[in-house]
């Protein structure tokens, strides 16, 4: 009686795994190709491209967060598109225009809800995770003159199914706190400083910190004690220097927080500046090869990595945590736009766009390991990120 | 001496316009030149206007969004940039030529549907 029974579980299993081998999804990430509107699903394991998945409409800025299941990859297009793609029937699931012009989003810390910021019209909305249904829609503050209202950057989870967000146009920061429901309490920071740029939160989800591009210097709020309002940091770091001309707005949403250092770029400089991250005092300036677009610590802390705005798009450096050494000048070809490590370090992934390429490296031998084609490549995000707080 | 005066004047007018040639010529980018500023207008200036020039950070630069807007004026504006704002000049990296042609490839309408 058992066994026919037995032989028929292994045949309709058999059945399943030749529709679809049963795998996880915990070494997957997506490459944005951001001129075709398509996304690569990639592995880490084998170092090995899966599948293309095609029709995400503008991706130019695309950004990428998971589900908390790493199923599910959320990309924010630049036409106001968010799309739900899934990586493992590698299809899109679902896919909603949400506002004309966005810059990217967040997953709630529980995994239910997702925010994006948008530029046009100005504000940030709230779906369900799920359904993509709007949750909640947040009008940011309109300009002097009414014309439209003030562009968002830096949208960034925070523990507690909360989102905190900044106002480029008019020099906030804005903390929506859902815990009490989907109607959330909206904490009001103002004057943070000219013309907040982008944002990075601390691993650990304490420290929010804006950079400014109006201005040499970082608002930072403490989400412990949010009470006690904005602080200013690293203020005038590029006094009596020249600015140069910035030819493209540098990111903070890596992980530039090294255990007790903090590396963050300086605008219209090139330089990276180094804080103590508990005292928040500048330590350090290094100087590298150009103004510095991400500066992104290797997941052990040792290592900092570096990519450069244009002209100076097709080097990246290395510097040494612990001496503040460059120890590594790169040039793995033209247009480096971004880099992501695997979740424990062992790789490093990054995008040539016009080497039309994906490149892996190791990290630790500085070797290159891999190329992998691919149209003008752009941002590249592992699946690892569902569970890390603030990316 | 009448004849003699129009040669002159007739190598005169040659030579101008053989002079004018090569000021003709740098006017207008070469083609390798066109391609690579078509790039850049794409992925560079396309970082903050959009790839679709519809904007993002920096404002639309369709046709339509700059319709009635003067070419001198779009020419100051990416030469010298505009403070206060995210704009940086690109007087550092490009030339004149290189600024009106970017400006005109605008002014058509770019990227082309």
């Amino acid at each position: 009686m058992i066994r026919p029974f037995l032989l028929l579980a292994a045949a309709g299993l058999l059945a399943a795994c030749a529709q679809q081998p049963l795998r996880g999804t915990g070494d997957l990430g997506v490459v944005v190709e951001r001129a075709t509107g398509s996304l690569q699903i990639i592995e880490s394991s084998n170092q090995s491209q899966l599948a293309r998945i095609e029709g995400l409409g503008d991706l130019s800025h695309a950004s990428v967060v998971f589900s908390r299941d790493q199923r599910y990859a959320y990309v924010f297009g630049r036409d106001g598109g968010l799309t739900k793609v899934d990586l493992l029937r590698q299809r899109i699931d679902r896919r909603v225009i949400q506002g004309g012009n966005s810059i990217g989003g967040a997953i709630s810390q529980d995994g239910t809800l997702i925010a994006v910021g948008n530029y046009e019209p100005g504000g940030v909305k709230v779906f369900d995770a799920k359904t993509l249904e709007l949750v909640a829609d947040i009008p940011a503050t309109p300009l002097a003159d009414g014309s439209r209202n003030s562009r968002v950057v830096g949208v960034i989870d925070v523990p507690g199914r909360r989102f905190i967000y900044s106002l480029f146009d008019t020099d906030e920061t804005w903390l929506l706190d859902f815990s009490q429901g989907n109607e959330p309490q909206i904490t009001r920071f103002e004057g943070i400083g000219r013309q907040p740029y982008d944002a990075l939160l601390t691993p650990e989800g304490r420290y929010y910190i804006a950079g400014l591009f109006g201005e040499d210097g970082m608002a930072k709020i403490d989400l412990w004690h949010p009470e006690r309002g904005v602080e200013r940091i690293l203020d005038g770091y590029g006094r009596g220097q020249q600015k140069l001309p910035v030819y493209k707005m540098p990111h903070l949403e890596g992980w530039t927080v090294a255990g007790n250092q903090t590396f963050v770029p300086a605008v219209g400089q090139h330089r990276v500046l180094v804080m103590d991250s508990e005292k928040w005092q500048q330590t350090d300036a290094i100087d590298v090869a150009g103004q510095p677009i991400f500066v992104m610590a290797r997941p052990d802390a040792r290592q900092i990595w570096v990519n450069f705005a244009h002209p100076d798009n097709g080097k990246v450096q290395v510097i040494d945590s612990e001496t503040h050494e460059v120890i590594a000048d790169l040039e793995p070809g033209p247009a480096v736009l971004h880099m992501e490590f695997t979740a424990r370090g062992d790789q490093l992934w990054l995008s040539v766009r016009d080497g039309e390429e994906i490149q892996v490296w190791d990290p630790y031998t500085l070797k290159l390991l891999k190329r992998l084609p691919a149209q003008s490549p752009s941002g590249i995000f592992f699946s690892s990120r569902a569970h890390e707080t603030g990316l | 001496m009448i004849q003699s005066r129009q040669v002159v004047s007739r190598l005169g007018l040659a030579l101008a316009s053989f002079l004018l040639i090569p000021v003709a010529l740098a006017a207008v980018p070469t083609a390798e030149r066109q391609a690579k500023l078509d790039h850049l207008l794409l992925q560079d200036c396309g970082s903050c206007h959009g790839l679709r020039m519809t904007g993002g950070l920096g404002p639309a630069l369709t046709r339509e969004a700059l319709a009635g807007k003067p070419r001198d004026s779009l020419i100051a504006t990416v030469t010298h940039g505009r403070p206060g704002t995210a704009m940086p000049g690109w007087n550092a990296l490009l030339d004149e030529q290189d600024i009106a042609y970017l400006v005109d490839r605008l002014l058509e309408g770019y990227p082309k549907p």
